[in-house]
């Protein structure tokens, strides 16, 4: 049970980074992809929206790995080895993006200057999500196998897939779409409005054919997950899905961006429930389950009690910041 | 190099960057909201100023440290898996609640770079302090899990299994307090001294500049404060190694063979083989005095260890050295700052003494490198003391050149990036009319 309220807490985390620090990466591909008249309203709009809250979106991420190597740390252990070399891609990325949106941030206005932070700003925002996408979705493969506790299909299993790719795919759309639909509040301009709409409705439309290409590439590619998906629950969940996302492009589309501020969150969300529902109960398949990688009791115990602690004191210091830095713009 | 070789030079390298991101991070927030403060008291624009530049390399910093400590993360598993498997549970607490301090960090960092507007004075400032609470909890917890690899407690282990796991226990493990007691002091001081050195060679120039003397000023303060507790927790911390870890003190010593009344060995060339030491100051009984309070005190040399589980004797004793002499120089010039300023009441500002102040910038951060160094490879060959192996712990994965290689150019180039930007924020005084436009705008 205890192991079983630390997944959600593990889900809930990475449910949290991809609506925050997965948005944050979109915003670079867009800053990237700014065009058109307005590009440097573009791309200021971009930086005003990451500011200084990037940071507290990115902590997401070292919660989980943390939560991850406390609670179950073979599983850990696994996906580390198996996966060294996505990982190792995936911290390099990490660096650059947030190393050179504080560079270009604190180093000269030139517009040389600002430009090359800029394209690295950009191009680590597409790297890094399109990797861990792929990690993701490596761990649903099944073809990382364990025996006796270490890794025993080597360092290429699982990540080099075409359903590992359409994954990591998938993840590109979908922090573009989050950060799209995020920048239409944003901004005040109409006419800035009107790109980030454009662009909202683009990423947005473009998921529907990734994800139909994640679905066919698992049938052969991560069955456990193909299977998971063919449940008698996953039919109104996968409806719920689609609804929310459809709803999303409608809201867009009669500029209801509230709305289609939430709905968006919610197809997010939901796409992860989804994974992990249909994953269920393996952290990787088939080899470790979220109960045979669990710590001792003890250990959930006293993780369970900070993250109740620590959820006391973050959440509303979070909502504090996040309030501070709307009013501020 | 071997693999095994490479994944030690590899984590070894990001902390020896980090370490220093992290202690900026830590301790600069310190001399913002000090600024502040004295801001708030005095009214005197000219610390609001000082505080707004120190915030922006907070910033810096901070960011630069989130990054390379997200890396450290990863790295622990993506390196020691099998150490990670074992310790994960035993120690993941720490790690946990440093992920949360640093939340807080971030979340007030935040608050603080984006509320000059619009919180009142003081809010504004108690969110500073926060940013510095935040940053100085997530160093004591990471440490707690680094002190726990040199006395790992709070675990039994039976047939080879890890059983009756206590975390709590884990993380109050016997070298946890003076560790990082000596930490948190040495971040404190390096950047105090490293802050000052700048001002200090600003002074050199233009030596009545109302903004370099404030600066100094606090920066010298935090300073001097640290360096006599750290020569206190220093030597703490030596009896303590000398308790539980005696193979590190015998090797900070270079001690070979075990003594009544041993001797303080300073410089010189251990050679392992021979199993003396040559060209080395000796200071006879100091170590017995310094270790157990007793001069004719029997301090356990090398001998008493295994030739297997020695660690690297000259890389220990050497780094121990330069700690301790990099530290003792920052002592007395501490003392002599603060006999300066006693006796006239004023910031000390002789050419002569912020040419020393100039000289001595780095010294905070060598004597922090060097003492990490004792630490780690003092506890070599061991990764849990005398429980795992080092060589037991590290991955399977071949070829770890590769990301040895990525990994420190990336960290060089970060590492130049943040020189070359603090040296844009801090090494340019704000013109006057600057410096009213600014404080002009946070007024309005």
């Amino acid at each position: 049970m205890l192991e079983l309220l630390i997944a959600a807490a593990l889900l809930l985390s990475l449910i949290f980074y991809a609506v925050t620090g997965g948005a944050d990466s979109g915003g670079g591909m867009w800053d990237l992809l700014a065009s058109g008249p307005r590009r440097d309203e573009q791309r200021n709009a971009i930086a005003r929206a990451i500011g200084p809250i990037w940071e507290a979106n990115h902590v997401w991420l070292i919660l989980i790995v943390v939560l991850l190597f406390t609670a179950f740390p073979s599983a850990f252990a696994v996906t580390m080895t198996a996966l060294f070399i996505p990982f190792s891609l995936m911290l390099i990325g990490v660096i650059f993006r947030g190393s050179a949106f504080i560079f270009r941030k604190y180093d000269s206005p030139a517009k040389e200057v600002q430009g090359r932070w800029s394209t690295l700003f950009g191009a680590a925002s597409f790297f890094t999500p399109f990797v861990q996408g792929m990690i993701l979705g490596a761990l649903a493969t099944g073809q990382i196998r364990v025996s006796e506790g270490r890794v025993a299909t080597g360092f290429l299993a699982g990540w080099l897939t075409p359903f590992a790719f359409a994954c990591g795919f998938f993840a590109l759309a979908l922090c573009a779409f989050l950060a799209a639909v995020y920048l239409t509040i944003d901004t005040k301009d109409r006419e800035l409005e009107n790109d980030f709409r454009f662009r909202a409705l683009c990423s947005g439309i473009a998921l529907a054919p990734i994800a139909a290409a994640a679905f066919l590439f698992a049938k052969n590619g991560a069955p456990e997950i193909f299977h998971g998906l063919t449940n008698w629950w996953a039919i109104p969940l996968i409806g719920l899905t689609s609804g929310c996302a459809v709803v999303a492009l409608v809201s867009l589309w009669f500029r209801k961006f509230v709305a289609a501020r939430a709905t968006s969150i919610a197809t997010a969300s939901l796409v992860l429930i989804g994974w992990s529902a249909a994953q269920f109960p393996y952290l990787v398949v088939p080899d470790i389950t979220i109960h045979a990688a669990a710590a001792p009791a003890i250990t959930l115990r006293l993780l369970l009690i900070a993250l109740c602690l620590g959820g006391a004191l973050l959440f509303p210091s979070l909502f504090f910041l996040y309030r501070i830095f709307k009013s501020n713009q | 190099m071997s693999d095994f070789l490479f994944a030690r030079s590899l984590m070894g390298m990001s902390l020896a960057f980090h370490i220093i991101f992290a202690a900026i991070g830590v301790a600069l927030p310190l001399l913002m909201v000090t600024a502040e403060g004295v801001y708030l008291r005095t009214g005197k624009p000219i610390y609001l100023e000082l505080a707004r530049r120190w915030s922006r390399g907070s910033a810096i910093l901070f960011a630069v440290g989130a990054v390379s400590g997200t890396v450290l993360s990863f790295e622990l598993g993506l390196l020691w898996p099998t150490f990670m498997e074992k310790a994960g549970a035993i120690i993941g607490m720490p790690f946990s609640l440093e992920g949360f301090a640093f939340f807080a960090e971030a979340i007030f960092l935040g608050v603080y770079l984006s509320g000059w507007k619009l919180l009142s004075p003081f809010v504004h400032w108690l969110s500073g302090v926060l940013v510095v609470i935040g940053g100085v909890s997530s160093a004591i917890f990471v440490v707690t899990a680094n002190a726990w690899m040199n006395a790992p407690a709070g675990f039994k282990i039976v047939d080879g299994k890890i059983t009756d796991i206590d975390p709590i226990a884990a993380m109050l493990n016997q070298a946890s307090f003076h560790q990082v007691i000596h930490m948190v002091l040495s971040a404190f001081i390096a950047t105090g001294f490293a802050v000052a050195a700048v001002h200090a060679f600003f002074l050199l120039r233009k030596k009545d500049d109302a903004f370099h003397r404030a600066a100094l000023g606090i920066a010298l303060v935090v300073g001097c404060v640290c360096v006599p507790l750290q020569i206190w927790s220093g030597d703490l911390s030596g009896r303590e190694v000398g308790r539980l870890q005696p193979a590190k003190l015998a090797a900070m010593e270079a001690a070979y063979r075990t003594q009544n009344g041993a001797p303080l060995v300073v410089g010189g060339i251990p050679n392992d083989d021979a199993q003396t030491i040559k060209y080395a100051i000796t200071l006879p009984r100091f170590l017995s005095l310094l270790a157990k309070r007793d001069p004719n005190a029997t301090i356990a040399g090398l001998d008493q260890v295994p030739r297997s589980d020695w660690p690297n004797v000259r890389l220990v004793h050497w780094s121990f050295d330069v700690m301790a002499s990099s530290g003792f120089a920052l002592f007395f010039l501490s003392l002599t700052v603060a006999l300066l300023a006693w006796k006239r009441r004023s910031l000390p500002d002789d050419r002569w003494l912020l040419r020393v102040l100039v000289a001595a910038g780095p010294l905070g951060f060598i004597a922090m490198e060097a003492g990490w160094m004792v630490t780690e490879l003092g506890r070599q060959p061991w990764i849990i003391y005398g429980i795992m192996r080092t060589n037991e712990a590290v991955t399977p994965m071949p070829g770890l050149a590769v990301p040895f290689i990525i990994f420190t150019c990336v960290y060089l180039f970060l590492a130049f990036m943040v020189a070359y930007l603090l040296r844009r924020e801090f090494f340019r005084a704000p013109a006057p009319g600057e410096r009213q436009t600014t404080t002009a705008s946070t007024r309005a």
